[in-house]
């Protein structure tokens, strides 16, 4: 038996792709925009919408999307008013993550997923879910393509961007929307809490070797499928969990993308 | 004959003064605190204006203003005889460097090029002629040489030139330039204000320059336009700089002490003129 012979192993190399292939450019020009913390709080806040959505009977995936598009936008419309933006986001992490503790409690019959929800299960995703995880990558991807050019823009410089008549704000919010699709599928292969390993490890790594954007991406998206396949692969052979491998995969590439910066 | 005939039609306007920004009474209030009030000037096309003032005088605003970013709250502004709009092709701005993010992995010409038609929907894929613009901008500045170099590897004065390259790209007719010597020693302040001179010879553009320092814009501004305490003076540096016009504006009596060419401001009792600074507001 090869392990494509498994159906749960060909559903895990699907579905990571797909999650990937989101995770890595969005990835890039999070970290280009300094924003790797709103994707972090974004997943904390992803846990309230799956626990809530226990609550009302909807599949968690749904609670957890509709719950980081609405902070997304929130973070986007407060981040570019208030100058710390750290401490916005921080506040809406915090009130999330509570309502989220609420959520579990009035709902205990859900606590048995709470461990995949937290580090994810890569090999128990159903094949069901593949479709969904699909359509909205593409839609996410296709967005991002669309609003590229402004987003970088905007991204270099906010004032010259402004000057010319492109609205950062605009920008900034369409992009955390996007954020926080890519997070929900994200937290579906590694969790809440490991989020970072697919969405900015990567994506530092690639933005750290190369000096073009087009390369940047496809360079994040690369590393991302990388990090992704290696995990499911090693967790097959060791019997270890996918998470693990794939946060340890992601870190090795991030300290890699030091050096090889070091050495070009 | 035939031929000058036709160039003759196609000339711009003769009027040598045509005004490129004219303020009428203009009040400017950013976040309630009016820090412009009700101040008229009129500067002209083909001007090179040196702006200074105290930090919060309101040179940012005004040029904000002049961008269609920062509304009136009373009074008008007129930018080429038109009420100013986000947007204006015929602006080039730079804004102050310590608002780009430096740590960037990306090449120079790349960042150069992001502001090139960067509000456009799709993917930021460059023309051939945008990419002749981007290279004419960067070899306008004398930038070629690091063209490739990533942004953090560029010295201060290599990324403001970098800027001004950006604030070159379609030829304005307006060019707005903020604090671009902030950070840089003596020597590269000249460098680069005799650059912005013979870039603005170049394309015959109108030249706003906010700086703190008098003496790097002594040898190229036509005009100097101070702004404090809620006025402004506009003038030669001669009709400018001087104690009973300065005073009011710092709000503190000042002097003015020339050495060697050279004019320093400097409060009447007790401060120090500054290098790097010049004022009495450091």
């Amino acid at each position: 038996m090869t392990m494509l012979s498994y159906e749960f192993m060909r559903t895990a190399f699907t579905a990571g792709a797909i999650v990937a292939l989101v995770a890595g450019p969005v990835g890039y020009f999070l970290v280009l925009r300094n924003l790797t913390f709103a994707g972090h709080a974004l997943s904390h806040v992803g846990f309230a919408g799956a626990t809530g959505a226990g609550l009302v009977g909807i599949k968690p995936l749904w609670g957890l999307l509709g719950m980081t598009l609405v902070s997304g936008a929130g973070i986007g419309v407060l981040g570019e008013r208030v100058s710390g933006r750290d401490v916005a986001v921080g506040i809406v992490l915090v009130v999330a993550l509570g309502l989220g503790t609420l959520f579990l409690h009035f709902y205990s019959g859900y606590a048995g997923a709470t461990q995949a929800l937290l580090f994810g299960n890569i090999l128990g995703i159903e094949r069901s879910a593949v479709l969904p995880l699909a359509l909205l990558g593409a839609a996410c991807l296709a967005v991002l393509a669309l609003m590229s050019r402004p987003l970088l823009f905007v991204s270099l410089e906010p004032e010259l961007a402004e000057a010319k008549g492109v609205s950062p704000r605009v920008v900034g919010v369409l992009f955390l929307l996007l954020v926080a699709v890519a997070v929900a599928e994200a937290t579906q292969v590694v969790g809440i809490l490991l989020v970072f390993a697919l969405l900015v490890g990567p994506a530092a790594a690639a933005e750290r070797v190369s000096v073009s954007v087009g390369v940047g991406i496809a360079l994040s998206a690369l590393l991302a499928l990388a990090v992704t396949w290696g995990g499911i692969v090693a967790a097959y052979y060791t019997d270890w969990p996918a998470s693990f491998w794939i946060s340890a995969l992601s870190g090795s590439v991030y300290a890699l993308s030091h050096v090889v910066a070091m050495c070009i | 004959m035939e031929e000058q005939l036709l160039a003759a039609a196609h000339a711009p306007p003769t009027d040598p003064v045509a005004p490129a920004v004219e303020l009428e009474r203009l009040t400017l209030a950013p976040r309630g605190r009016v820090v412009l009030d009700a101040v008229s000037a009129r500067l002209d096309e083909g001007e090179f204006i040196g702006v200074f003032g105290p930090n919060g005088a309101g040179k940012t605003t005004l040029l904000r203003a002049v961008l269609g970013l920062q509304p009136a709250r009373a009074g008008t502004i007129r930018v080429f005889a038109r009420a100013p709009r986000r947007g204006n092709a015929a602006i080039g701005y730079m804004p102050q460097t310590r608002t780009l993010n430096l740590d960037v992995h990306l090449r120079a010409r790349d960042v150069v090029a992001v502001a090139l038609h960067g509000g456009r929907w799709g993917w930021p894929r460059l023309s051939r002629a945008d990419r002749d613009e981007v290279r004419w901008a960067l070899a306008t500045v004398e930038a070629e040489a690091f063209a490739e170099r990533t942004l953090a590897e560029l010295s201060g004065g290599e990324r403001q030139r970098l800027l001004l390259a950006q604030a070159l790209l379609q030829r304005p007719r307006l060019l707005l330039l903020d604090e671009p010597l902030s950070g840089l020693d003596i020597r590269y302040q000249n460098r680069v204000a005799s650059l912005v001179r013979r870039v603005q010879s170049l394309l015959g553009a109108t030249v706003l320059f906010t700086a703190h320092e008098l003496n790097a814009l002594l040898g190229v501004m036509d005009r100097a336009l101070y702004l404090g305490g809620g006025r402004l003076a506009l003038g030669t540096v001669d009709e400018v700089v001087r104690p009973e016009v300065l005073s009011p504006l710092f709000q503190t009596p000042v002097d003015v002490v020339r050495h060697r060419g050279r004019v320093f401001v400097m409060p009447v009792d007790g401060g120090n003129a500054c290098e790097g600074c010049g004022g009495p507001w450091a």
